[in-house]
């Protein structure tokens, strides 16, 4: 996959002179330019019209359009390999765009590292890795404030009372904690920047219908409290049953775009995606 | 009475020896093991990272011995300490610049680093030597003990002597120090807490806006802090040569895996464990056991399971042992 001489391991399977990294989500400082003043009316965040795949390799993303306005739920939705988790990666610059420009707050970002995304306001949740297993829940979410020089107490409370199980975890390592717990550590970790939109990449992924219920009712609350969420869900149904907005991706492209009640009522997409 | 002369026996040759050296042995551990746990390699020129930290410090211990100061009992050495910490730091970053920070850029796998350390070694070993040459070196001055031989036999009244020296006991104090400062700083303090995030995802780390660059040179200086402490520790206790700091390597990194690589608590742990098993299977037991065992029982032997010529084998041995059947170490080693 690379031609760089200094990735070759070798078959290297010595465990004990390296640590192999944890599993990659990409680049997250790659070289980075400067925002700069988008002109015009555009939603709070819009990735639009992006073209792009990871590396040099192919075109993964065709034309995608991906936005959200404040205090709404945005979910983008698909079969598998879709796209759907790649798109949400472009939005948040883990992804080499060809084409497209991603605007936050009317400002354009495409030249931003996700680094530099991260202190414009943006909060990502990935789908794996996504808390530090081997320190507490409490030390979980300083790291999350970790670019707040201000007194964040007052944020980690808010989070306390979103996850109130985390209040009576917050001495525990967050390795310790089951899927649905581990996934509120990794949201509250997001929130403690206090994020102008938060990305979620399938926050529900491996945990059991009943934990998937209370996550979705956790989600709803966050979304009332006025932070735009853009979401990526494998559970469709759930997913648009609880969406303002819902994108529906096909091979990289737009498929549908519609209000989640819309694309629910929508003949075709029930079909092809909810299982008639 | 015999009981106790057996006892004061063990003390004095295997117990206090070995606590000394285990203290010396984790101290260099921990620089192995946060190494591993941040920069995600094994560190072969570690040794020679200690004996450049224990030079520095015995040529400014020169100068000031040579300039009348002293540290009264103490030795001079702890005064030029800081002196020769500084120097290792700077040493250290620079190699950083210079070497880790290209493999860095281009993301390489971490076992090219393991083969550049490799070479880092063999350029500190020459300088070391070419500095101050490759014959034994004292340095120690001062009170040379707590407690001699004769004057603990003068107080007790018993047949056997106990020698407690001033390096002895300044090593396990100064270890204590070192490692209180350092779980103090990677528990409690933000930049500890943000290294030990990046230990454990750097990914994630990044996200949260942790300077990888500034982790990596706090780590450094750290390691520069351990290392010349235990190196000099070692250089008081025993003498100060090249080779043997070198040679050193072997059981520090058995240390830090027998604990559990990336695991501080774990690097001290081994530093004890390998410390206490290699003085015990060097130490001849015939006059312990001539003071316990029954009339008539003294053994002909010495009673001395490897002599001191194969003390490496003790160490390679229990290398061998726990990475056949417990390769995560016995504290399970990941992150810091």
């Amino acid at each position: 996959m690379s031609d760089n001489p200094y990735h070759n391991d070798r078959g290297n399977k010595d465990r004990s002179i390296t640590k192999p990294p944890a599993e990659s989500m990409g680049d997250p400082v790659s070289p980075s330019g400067a925002a700069t003043k988008a002109e015009g009316d555009n939603p709070f965040l819009i990735g639009r019209a992006m073209t792009g795949g990871y590396g040099k390799g192919a075109d993964i993303l065709h034309e995608c359009t991906i936005s959200v306005e404040p205090g709404e739920i945005a979910v983008i939705v698909g079969p598998n390999g879709a796209g759907k988790s790649t798109a949400m990666k472009a939005v948040f610059g883990m992804l080499n765009l060809r084409k497209g420009h991603v605007l936050l707050d009317g400002e354009d970002i495409t030249a931003l590292s996700p680094q530099d995304r991260v202190v414009k306001g943006m909060g990502f949740v990935p789908q794996t890795s996504n808390i530090f297993t081997s320190m507490t829940v409490e030390e979980n979410l300083e790291m999350g404030a970790f670019i707040r020089r201000d007194d964040f107490r007052q944020t980690m409370e808010q989070v306390y009372n979103l996850f109130p199980i985390l209040r009576d975890k917050r001495r525990q390592p967050a390795g310790e904690l089951s899927g649905g717990q581990r996934q509120q550590v990794a949201v509250g970790r997001a929130l403690m920047t206090k994020p102008k939109v938060l990305m979620l990449d399938e926050p529900t992924a491996g945990v059991s219908p009943i934990v998937m219920d209370e996550l979705f009712d956790r989600i709803i609350e966050v979304a009332r409290t006025g932070i735009p969420i853009l979401m990526v869900e494998q559970n469709a149904r759930q997913a648009l049953a609880i969406a303002d907005k819902g994108f529906v991706m096909v091979q990289g492209r737009n498929a549908f775009t519609g209000t989640g009640k819309e694309l629910l009522a929508d003949p075709e997409v029930r079909k092809s995606f909810l299982g008639g | 009475m015999d009981l106790l002369n057996a006892l004061v026996v063990l003390m004095n040759f295997v117990i206090v020896p070995a606590t000394a050296y285990g203290a010396q042995l984790a101290l260099g551990a921990l620089g192995v093991t946060l190494i591993y746990g941040i920069l995600r390699f094994s560190n072969f020129a570690h040794g020679d990272t200690m004996a450049f930290g224990a030079m520095v410090t015995i040529l400014v211990t020169w100068g000031l011995q040579g300039a009348g100061i002293t540290l009264g009992p103490l030795p001079t050495a702890l005064l030029a300490l800081p002196v020769g910490i500084a120097a290792t730091g700077l040493l250290l970053v620079g190699t950083d610049r210079v070497v880790y920070r290209f493999y860095r850029r281009q993301k390489a796998k971490p076992v090219i680093y393991v083969i550049a350390s490799l070479g880092v070694m063999f350029i500190m070993n020459g300088i070391v030597r070419f500095i101050i040459g490759v014959d034994d070196q004292r340095f120690s001055d001062g009170e040379r003990f707590i407690i001699s031989a004769r004057t603990f036999r003068e107080i007790t009244g018993l047949e056997e002597g106990l020698a407690f020296r001033t390096s002895q006991a300044i090593t396990i104090v100064v270890a204590l120090i070192a490692v209180a400062l350092l779980f103090w700083f990677l528990n409690r303090t933000r930049t500890g807490k943000s290294m030990r995030a990046f230990s454990d995802n750097e990914d994630l780390a990044l996200l949260s806006g942790i300077n990888p660059e500034r982790v990596v040179l706090v780590t450094w200086l750290l390691v520069a802090a351990l290392a010349t402490t235990a190196g000099v520790l070692y250089g008081l206790d025993k003498s100060f040569k090249p080779f043997t700091y070198f040679q050193l390597l072997l059981p520090i990194f058995a240390a830090a895996i027998v604990g559990g690589l990336g695991n501080p608590l774990g690097a001290i742990l081994g530093g004890f464990i390998i410390a206490f098993s290699e003085i015990s299977v060097t130490y001849a037991f015939r006059k312990v056991v001539e003071y316990i065992g029954p009339e008539g029982w003294e053994p002909d032997g010495l009673l001395q399971l490897l002599s001191t010529d194969y003390k490496f084998a003790v160490s390679f041995g229990i290398l061998l042992i726990v990475l056949l059947l417990r390769p995560t170490g016995i504290m399970k080693g990941k992150s810091v």
